[in-house]
């Protein structure tokens, strides 16, 4: 019963890895771009949060009324602004540039709110809990968190395959220059693009400042969760990337359930041995 | 004297530092169809590129109801009514047949165009409407790209090699549908090394050499021996 209970918190840390690995996944799909600062820009979104709750006095969770807008604005402004003049044939530019901004954000952050952590407190939901029987309890806040990274992966996959904004995407996607000469300004197409990944990055940011403490220095590990989690579920594929957040969450629960000092190392385990395995990941895109 | 659609004024194009056009000039009044023929090299898909706003050229060398566009950006000279059939198809090989027709109308520009009429013109796309686009023949992906570039209802459509890499006889049934497609009012360039073919389709013919325009005048005036001297520079 102890480890069905380890599992299923696993199967539920690892709707927030996929929310981590959706925003990034969605990026490199659209405009082979590497966000180093991907991790960063969760962090910043915890702390606009915390900034938002502080001032009006909100609900954390209804914070993401504030908090998802505002982050989508900076990823448009961003990628219009910065990151589209380091498009190009070589991957290096945009994944020196995304370096640097996550030093930036890092360092920003650092002078702005310290390096003390802090937590935004969602209230009574975060400790209420639904009994399921055999002793087992499920978290509302959890499955809260479980629930929105299926909303997530369900609207990407409804957006990119039922929707003309996702259909420029796909287009962009397999041939910027040609998307270019049948009308669409790739500028606005990946400005949009990386509105939409900082929009979940919101979401997720939100969840992780409620769910733990955080500080500016924590972004980084976030990034590698969210990697970890697209590699093992395979490039391209939505919910692929869904599986891959479970599979990790779940292998870091395992470890911790070992030995509490095994969490981080059982999640990289588990990478590894897909990336020796089946490197292509395990549910890579079908090509048509 | 009709309308003058489309005017290249000494349009001189690069790729770094070498020039693949020198001073080329040509005009294309309303619902024309002109043939640009050459050899390969001859610099006649970079015109079109040029015309399309795909190059960095000088923006009063292209001019489109009589206001410069010359260097694009691309999707705002779509915008304005040029619509290009890429050379080698370039479809969406992710997009279904239907999305990618769907991608050449998302620019929203009134006109006849649409998905209906597209299948009209082309019914055996309308069969094939959900499969990926890159399992169709290669004709049929021509159809595709000419449906793709109409959707944006042009006023102006390049043509760039429909014929390249297809058979005699599906070149002549998609060459049997550029009349219905010019009796919407569009003018047409056509791109070709098929100099029969261009002959037969287009009322004025300019030939490339080199990047240089090297004889142009009317379809029906050309005589062989002129334009194998054009064409080949013997």
């Amino acid at each position: 019963m102890e480890w069905l209970n380890t599992i299923l918190q696993g199967i539920l840390l690892g709707g927030l890895y996929a929310m981590f690995a959706a925003g990034l996944s969605l990026i490199f799909g659209v405009m082979r771009l590497v966000n180093i600062a991907h991790g960063d820009l969760i962090v910043l979104a915890a702390y606009v949060a915390l900034v938002t709750v502080q001032a009006l006095g909100i609900n954390p969770l209804l914070s993401l009324v504030i908090v998802v807008p505002v982050m989508a604005l900076i990823g448009y402004v961003l990628q219009r602004a910065l990151l589209n003049r380091t498009l190009g044939d070589d991957l290096l530019p945009p994944l020196l540039v995304t370096f640097g901004l996550s030093v930036i954000i890092q360092n920003g952050l650092l002078e702005l709110f310290t390096a003390d952590s802090v937590k935004l407190n969602a209230g009574a939901v975060e400790i209420e809990s639904i009994a399921v029987g055999g002793g087992l309890a499920i978290g509302v806040l959890p499955l809260i968190q479980f629930a929105l990274a299926v909303a997530v992966i369900a609207g990407l996959q409804w957006l990119f395959y039922r929707t003309a904004i996702g259909r420029a995407f796909r287009a962009t996607s397999d041939d910027p220059s040609s998307a270019q000469l049948m009308g669409l300004n790739n500028s606005h197409v990946f400005g949009l693009a990386m509105a939409l990944s900082l929009a979940i990055v919101a979401i997720v940011g939100v969840l992780l400042a409620v769910r733990s403490n955080f500080d500016p220095a924590i972004g980084p590990a976030r990034l590698i969760f969210g990697f970890e989690a697209v590699i093992i579920g395979g490039l391209g594929s939505m919910w692929g990337t869904l599986a891959g957040g479970i599979i990790l969450g779940v292998a870091q629960a395992i470890g911790a359930q070992l030995d509490p000092g095994w969490n981080l190392l059982a999640g990289h385990i588990a990478f590894l041995v897909v990336l020796a395995l089946r490197p292509q990941g395990l549910f890579p895109k079908v090509q048509g | 004297m009709r309308d003058r659609l489309l005017e290249v004024r000494g349009l001189d194009a690069h790729y770094g530092d070498f020039q693949a056009l020198f001073g080329v000039s040509m005009h294309v009044a309303e619902g024309e169809v002109v043939a640009v023929i050459g050899a390969n090299g001859a610099g006649k898909s970079t015109l079109l590129k040029c015309i399309a706003g795909a190059m960095a050229v000088r923006g009063n060398a292209v001019l489109f109801h009589g206001v410069p566009i010359g260097g694009g950006p691309a999707h705002e000279t779509v915008a304005r009514g040029v619509a290009l059939v890429p050379e080698g198809r370039r479809l969406f090989p992710s997009l279904s047949v239907e999305e990618n027709l769907l991608v050449g109308g998302q620019i929203g520009r009134k006109g006849p165009w649409n998905l209906k009429r597209v299948y009209e013109l082309f019914p055996m796309l309308e069969e094939r409407r959900h499969q990926p686009s890159p399992s169709l023949s290669g004709g049929q992906q021509q159809m595709v790209a000419i449906g793709r570039a109409l959707m944006s209802n042009p006023t102006l459509l390049l043509c760039d090699e429909i014929s390249l890499g297809l058979a005699p006889i599906v070149i002549r049934d998609i060459y049997a549908r550029i009349p219905a497609i010019a009796a919407e009012g569009l003018s047409l360039v056509i791109v070709e090394q098929d100099i029969v073919q261009a002959l037969k389709t287009a009322r004025h013919v300019y030939c490339l050499q080199e990047g240089r325009v090297t004889l142009h005048g009317e379809a029906k005036t050309l005589t062989r021996e002129k334009i194998s001297a054009a064409y080949f520079g013997v």
